[in-house]
């Protein structure tokens, strides 16, 4: 297992490569620059702000200047944020948002398999049926929208938690976040756990197990979950990275310190520097969750093998 | 124990109690400060809501008044010379930098020196180009930097001579780029100087913390001159990016301040927050140019034709829902050094459907009607308000024989393509830097013609080119009877009208939602409103 491991984190260096090289051309492809803004920048000044940032240099150089710092650890400047390095803002956002994205990903997926479990047990009975379409609601309605419901419901109707913005320490700023971003990832979650547990319910060893005079919650806990698991688990890696990178929403609208919202606004002001940090590290994230996730899968089912 | 020992055991308890209310009830201005700053280097911020911070933290020679009229600031007082170019500043002898440092002449000197240093490529440097050989510089023409007009007498005297007489002068030094700078706290820290922990000002607020996304916090300064003045302890500079998330936590009393609302909730903060919701003439013009550089819009009778079947009236009070006014003119109402009728075309008073008449009379002219229409592309950057006006717009011109493809892109994109003037007609909007008039009638003066040939057509998107008006603008530029000037600027404004230089749509308004606990927010056409004059009652 650990030369399998160890095998494909030596195949994501040319993937790494390659995203570099695709994203930094289709950056610089793209119409507009990081100084194209509501005012045009007097000639001198953007020519001095273009030699400040390697920008009047040949394309090619410019990316061989580009992976060399990269591969010192340096992301180069950001464009936009100026105070900023490219390394500074994902060391400051990085941790936050992996701390909103990994809780709102461990209360989603306890609530769905617990949710899903409970209706695939009630199939066809009334607790199915109101989990299934409580479950329904947040694959339905976008977030933005159900944020700000959440925020006019419970922040300036009943006045239960604070509207937004973030406070170091301050728990309560992030329960209405985690919880708009936990919602759609359960709700998926649970709809695998139903699906896949009914039909584990319905095997034969499952009857075999009934047969011999195995209590419900035995042949639950110790026959059928572990098998109902194997589709969760391979949509969990996929699953806690929508929900690192797909914060952009929650952040903007609760005023929160995340990375999430670089990835789309970067892009949009063409800050070079920063759409490529983020995308590197999302790249790096990515392939880690999907080794974790082969992995665990190997663990789960035998019948799989890591070769 | 005795009486004496329990009366000091209250009384020192009493004082405990008492001191931690004190500490408890610091006053702290919750303000929704719009986007996220970029940087807080006077040097590099372009924004109205980075100027919001920079100007709580660093406070010019000239500072801003509660209605954002220039007073003393940083200089006690200035005397001026006969023929107005050079200015002599008397530095406070209290004023002092957060560290404890005094501010110096040498700081302001320090400080021109850099904005026009080519190195800092500073956006916004132009506005202090009135200052001798400050052009130069800029452009790299001259490099020994002690020629600039920018001169330290002593510690506290501080000379600026200008290239000539300037009318807007002390509105200019009100502007950021005027700030004082700290050489050595930068040389210290390099591009990391505006860190908390690192940054060093001499306004009244200290920046404390930084978290990008979230917020920039201030504290008040013990070193500033006038603190014993200030009412507000903390200043929280909210990010507000979404602006109905803003206005929610304005509703649940989260904020005090909201310096921007979504249009369609208007109506509802007009019911339910009466007098909260502040909607008032700010100095700018929402217009669309019109490519003059191609055919067909070269024109002038087809540019003609589109202006006066624009009806402006609906934009603001129905497009919008904000009752923005209808422009007709360059310059907006209530702009400084402008003495003098507003410019109101005799077709601005004509009844709609007549106008209409005349633009299909002229577009037959040009050979297009309904049926054989003029296809036109106007381009606009993503936005709902951008859109609807678009469409509005595109739709009036339908029944004169012009048929419009929307078309729109991001915000660079957009601009991009209109400096490379590979565009039609397109969306563009200007907010005064200063209260001068010069500063949108300048937007229409032709290209400056570069050594390569190249011609630089700045911020005249349309290229928009009439000898006459240059001509009017230059002899305004050297003027120095003020009355005269504005008559100069008058008639370069009906000029550049006259020709369908462009179409102004509709005047900008502020739009600021404030709460009945602040005090001291006086709307103004600039839409500055410095921490420092204002209140918060719990």
């Amino acid at each position: 297992m650990i030369s399998y491991a160890f095998r494909r984190v030596l195949s994501a260096i040319p993937i790494v490569f390659l995203t570099i090289t695709v994203c930094f051309f289709i950056l610089r492809l793209a119409p507009g620059g990081p100084f194209d803004g509501e005012r045009a920048l007097p000639v001198n000044v953007l020519k001095n702000l273009r030699a400040h940032y390697n920008l009047d240099q040949p394309i090619l150089t410019q990316f061989f200047l580009y992976v060399g710092g990269v591969l010192r650890g340096d992301f180069g400047p950001s464009m936009v944020m100026e105070d900023f390095t490219v390394s500074r803002l994902l060391s400051i956002g990085l941790p936050f948002t992996l701390m909103l994205g990994f809780t709102a990903f461990i209360v989603g997926t306890i609530a769905g398999l617990v949710a899903g479990a409970l209706a695939a047990v009630n199939q066809n009975r009334w607790p199915d049926y109101l989990l299934v379409f409580v479950v329904l609601i947040p694959l339905i309605i976008p977030n933005f929208l159900m944020a700000n419901l959440a925020q006019l419901i419970f922040g300036v109707y009943l006045g239960w938690l604070p509207v937004g913005g973030y406070r170091a320490g301050s728990y309560i700023n992030l329960v209405m976040p985690i919880l708009i971003l936990a919602m759609p990832h359960g709700a998926r979650v649970a709809r695998l756990v139903r699906g896949s547990m009914i039909e584990v319910l319905g095997t034969n060893y499952i009857r075999t197990a009934r047969s011999k005079g195995l209590g419900a919650a035995l042949i639950l806990t110790r026959h059928a979950i572990k098998p109902a698991l194997l589709p969760v688990v391979s949509y969990l890696g996929p699953g806690l990275s929508y929900l690192l990178t797909g914060s952009l929403v929650v952040e903007q609208i609760f005023a929160l310190p995340g990375i999430g919202k670089y990835f789309i606004t970067a892009a949009l002001n063409r800050d070079y520097g920063l759409v490529l940090g983020t995308t590197i590290l999302y790249v790096f994230i990515i392939l880690a969750l999907n080794l974790i996730v082969d992995v665990l899968y190997a663990w789960l089912d035998p019948k799989v093998r890591l070769n | 124990m005795k009486f004496t020992q329990v009366f000091k055991a209250v009384a020192t308890a009493g004082a405990l109690a008492l001191m931690m209310v004190g500490a408890a009830s610091a006053v702290t201005l919750n303000l929704g400060n719009g986007g996220e700053p970029g940087s807080l280097d006077p040097h590099k911020v372009s924004g109205d809501w980075e100027n919001r911070i920079v100007g709580e933290y660093l406070e010019g020679l000239v500072a801003e008044d509660i209605h954002a009229d220039p007073i003393p600031g940083q200089a006690e007082s200035w005397t001026i010379s006969d023929d107005g170019t050079v200015y002599t500043f008397k530095l406070r002898a209290d004023a002092k930098w957060s560290d404890g440092v005094d501010v110096t002449a040498q700081n302001f000197v320090d400080a021109f020196q850099r904005l026009f240093d080519p190195a800092t490529a500073a956006e916004y440097a132009y506005l202090q180009f009135p200052i001798k050989n400050s052009t130069k510089i800029a452009a790299g023409e001259i490099t020994d930097f002690s020629q600039l007009g920018v001169k330290a007498i002593d510690d506290k005297t501080l000379e600026i001579t200008l290239e000539a007489s300037t009318p807007y002068f002390l509105q200019a030094l009100t502007h950021y780029t005027a700030y004082p700078i700290r050489k050595d706290i930068i040389e210290k820290f390099g591009d990391q100087w505006t860190q908390p922990g690192n940054i060093v000002g001499n306004g009244p607020y200290n920046i404390t913390e930084w978290v990008p996304g979230s917020y920039v916090k201030a504290v008040k300064s013990d070193t500033y001159y006038g603190a014993a003045d200030l009412k507000i302890d903390e200043i929280m500079f909210e990010n507000t990016q979404d602006l109905t998330a803003a206005l929610n936590r304005y509703r649940a009393g989260e904020l005090d301040i909201l310096t921007d609302f979504p249009s369609d909730q208007y109506q509802l903060l007009k019911d339910q927050y009466p007098g909260q919701a502040r909607v008032e003439p700010f100095l700018g013009v929402y217009y669309y140019v019109m490519n003059q550089s191609k055919p067909p819009l070269d024109n002038v009778n087809i540019r003609k034709a589109l202006s006066i079947s624009v009806l402006r009236d609906v934009i603001g009070p129905d497009v919008l829902g904000t009752g923005e006014l209808p422009a007709y003119g360059w310059v907006p109402p209530g702009t400084g050094n402008y003495d003098g009728a507003a410019y109101a075309p005799a077709w601005s008073t004509e009844p709609y459907e007549q106008r209409v008449e005349e633009a299909k009379a002229l577009m037959a002219e040009a050979g297009y009607t309904p049926e054989n229409p003029l296809k036109l592309q106007l381009r606009y950057n993503t936005n709902d308000n951008h859109q609807r006006i678009a469409v509005a717009i595109s739709d009036m011109w339908k029944q004169i024989g012009v048929e419009v493809e929307l078309f729109n892109a991001e915000t660079a994109v957009h601009y991009d393509a209109l400096n490379a003037g590979d565009f039609q007609i397109g969306r563009a909007g200007w907010l005064l830097d200063y209260n001068d008039a010069s500063n949108t009638l300048d937007l229409l003066k032709t290209g400056v013609t570069g050594t390569d040939g190249t011609v630089n057509w700045g911020n005249n998107y349309g290229r928009y080119s009439n000898p006459k008006y240059d001509e009017l603008m230059t002899q305004a530029s050297s003027e120095l009877d003020l009355v005269k000037r504005a008559g100069l600027m008058h008639q370069a404004e009906a000029l550049a009208m006259d020709d369908f230089a462009a179409i102004p749509i509709y005047w900008y308004v502020s739009k600021n939602v404030v709460s009945p606990k602040i005090t001291g927010f006086e709307a103004n056409a600039k839409d500055i409103n410095r921490v420092r004059w204002m209140t918060k009652s719990e």
